[in-house]
């Protein structure tokens, strides 16, 4: 593999919640000790259910929030120590599409104003015709009518939305995405479109995607390599035909079999391994391994000990369970969850 | 737990328990008339389950709200609706009053503004029994309590204490759930009652909604655009565009033997878990307009196969083969 574009060490992102004038803030850990690399054209998923950190992660890695602790190399400079100036230069190869298509827009900016903008941001000197060709193009690229320029962003549907902001992202030309969730809101068969068309951006101009979602059919389609997170912490990393292969982590076998499968035979045959009950409060996570409360597998250890994101068969598939192998060979013996306290 | 068989198909035999015939539902606004349902047409047998398929403006959730009676007020609702053999459709408040929680229920996907902020969640359960069975307090309670238990809400008696914030979101939906099963309806209508979930939590709904069949005969209708869902729970499909019905069939024959490009093309743009897909055949263009419809097929102006039929006739739903009902042009499209 080529030298990573990105390089996330021990990313920690933690916030203070309640606390005032004689009461100690609580630290909500939305991020804990995530690490992991990019390189140019890859994409990488982000999957977890809400709460699990993803979007904070997205974030802290573009510095819209700052980081609590660990470093995030972009090109071997580290964005964490950047001042605001060199920062904001930096954002041009550092974009974001947002889950919500139209909240995402400036309502009372053209489409063609918006398109323009990080132009004229990033590329002080140039002019108004340029500008308003390169907009022109990314338009027709995104596959929106360049006559539409004028137009503002309520005039347009869901779809369309999303593809207004790929193109504000795309137009700068980043080097990196951050996709937070960008079909979620959309109708079934738009989110093809716009699966599509990221695919097809990405092969033409070599762009990583850091892709956030909880849909693992999306993911799977997506994302050459995948991160599985639960109440912030890494469950499991590794390559998409590994992962989906070979789920070694309770979390993200449950995760898979709870996916609902389009074909009623499979459906009907398959084995579901349900995982009880609910998140447990990121302000109040469990001791240990985080997912022990819902995990069939726990073991007194689980309690004491959290578990690190080593090695499996192959160096790039990790996961942080105590119990990996032995799940995998059949010969695990858990803990009732009620002898568990 | 494995992956159960199928709920006994009970479509034969039987007489409906909910039978709908050519519903249509248009709204006033200022910008004129608009149809959001035409000509829906469907049987609804106990135990069964039919799952209703579209996108956003297809007309699925306002079919169901008019069953209800439940639309807007500018919206009116034509056709008819025989619940247990008697009429249903536009019926008086009283009537409705009477029906609505006793034997049609409803489910929706927003489970925190479906239950009523200020109020314990057991009171909220309670009054339901109260008022449509007459049931005691205590009564209520035990019979509420049951229920909680049912939809596996761990700790029921402190739960009942509680109000709908203090629930998360999975929990909330099973509270409503078991509200909507506390009279032991004939028809429970799940509006996307899981899109709102996480895929962990929305497992375990569905799981529930599964054991459904077993302890009760409620039928049950699941409004969703997710047709993975409908795969692993629902008897009968009938997926919506624009407004009408454009394929009815039983889950097998739907998702095997797809009769309508636009079904097919769902299915073909779909993503999977559960296997590498290289390339997604997306449907190009997007849902039309209900005030704009064009006077063919509201499909037409996205289907690969569309022919010039198909620009100036709306093809009318007829039976492809037994049990499978397609509105489309195409014979036997390829």
């Amino acid at each position: 593999m080529s030298d990573p574009l990105l390089q996330v060490e021990n990313l920690r992102v933690h916030f203070p919640v309640g606390g005032g004038m004689f009461r100690r803030a609580r630290m909500l850990k939305a991020v804990d000790d995530v690490s992991f690399t990019l390189g140019p054209g890859e994409t990488l998923g982000v999957v977890g259910e809400s709460g699990c950190g993803k979007s904070s992660l997205g974030r802290a890695v573009l510095q819209l929030i700052t980081p609590t602790a660990g470093r995030v190399l972009w090109l071997g400079d580290d964005l964490c120590q950047l001042d605001e100036d060199a920062m904001n230069l930096r954002r041009r190869e550092l974009q974001l599409v947002f889950q919500d298509p139209l909240a995402s827009l400036n309502p009372r900016m053209s489409v063609g104003a918006i398109l323009r903008e990080p132009l004229y941001a990033f590329e002080p000197g140039i002019t108004r015709s340029d500008a308003q060709a390169r907009a022109a193009d990314m338009m027709r690229r995104v596959g929106l009518r360049p006559e539409m320029m004028n137009r503002y962003p309520n005039e347009f549907s869901g779809g369309q939305c999303q593809r207004i902001s790929i193109a504000r992202a795309m137009i700068s030309r980043p080097k990196l995405v951050v996709c937070d969730e960008p079909v979620s809101a959309l109708d079934v068969s738009i989110q093809a479109q716009i699966i599509a068309l990221l695919r097809e951006l990405q092969s033409e101009y070599g762009v990583s995607y850091i892709f956030i979602s909880h849909d693992l059919s999306v993911v799977r389609h997506l994302c050459d390599r995948i991160m599985v997170l639960y109440l912030g912490r890494v469950m499991e990393t590794a390559d998409k035909a590994s992962m989906f292969a070979a789920p070694r982590h309770p979390y993200t076998r449950s995760l898979l079999s709870a996916v609902p499968i389009p074909d009623p035979r499979r459906a009907r045959t398959r084995e579901i391994t349900l995982v009880e009950g609910d998140l447990p409060s990121p302000l109040d996570p469990p001791s240990g391994c985080v997912f022990r409360t819902r995990c069939p597998h726990a073991t007194p250890l689980c309690l004491k000990v959290a578990p690190t994101p080593d090695p499996t068969d192959s160096a790039s598939h990790r996961v942080a369970c105590h119990y990996w192998k032995d799940i995998a060979a059949g010969t695990h013996k858990h803990t009732p969850q009620g002898e568990l306290s | 737990m494995s992956g159960t068989s199928a709920r006994p198909m009970r479509t034969q035999g039987g007489e409906a328990v909910l039978q709908c015939r050519d519903l249509s539902v248009h709204f006033k606004t200022g910008e004129g008339r608009i149809s959001a349902v035409n000509g829906v047409s469907f049987d609804l047998h106990r135990g069964q389950c039919l799952g209703v398929v579209g996108e956003s403006g297809s007309g699925k959730s306002q079919t169901f709200l008019a069953i209800l009676g439940l639309l807007a007020s500018n919206g009116h609702a034509t056709g008819s609706v025989m619940l247990n053999g008697e009429e249903i459709l536009n019926t008086t408040r009283r009537k409705l009053d009477a029906i609505r929680g006793e034997k049609l229920a409803i489910v929706f996907q927003d489970s925190i503004t479906g239950l009523t902020p200020h109020k314990r969640i057991g009171d909220q359960l309670c009054e339901v029994l109260t008022q449509h069975r007459g049931m005691t307090r205590s009564q209520a309670r035990t019979r509420a309590m049951e229920m909680l238990e049912l939809v596996r809400i761990p700790e029921p008696a402190r739960r009942f204490r509680m109000y709908p914030h203090e629930f998360s979101g999975g929990m909330r939906q099973r509270v409503m759930i078991a509200q909507a099963l506390l009279c032991q309806p004939d028809v429970l209508i799940a509006d996307e009652p899981t899109t709102a979930l996480d895929v962990t939590v929305q497992a375990q709904i569905l799981k529930l909604f599964k054991g459904l069949a077993d302890h009760t005969d409620t039928a049950l209708v699941m409004i969703t655009h997710d047709l993975g869902v409908v795969a692993g729970l629902c008897d009968e499909v009938m997926v919506m565009y624009a407004g009408r019905a454009i394929e009815q069939a039983s889950v097998d024959s739907l998702f095997y033997d797809p009769r309508h490009p636009y079904t097919r093309g769902l299915l073909a743009c779909m993503p999977r878990a559960d296997r590498d897909s290289e390339s997604l055949t997306a449907i190009p263009g997007q849902p039309p307009d209900l005030s704009e419809l064009p006077p063919g097929c509201a499909y037409a102006p996205r289907c690969g196969q569309a022919f010039d039929r198909c620009l100036i006739e709306r093809p009318s739903l007829d039976m492809a083969v037994e049990g499978h009902l397609k509105a489309c042009h195409l014979e036997n499209a390829p």
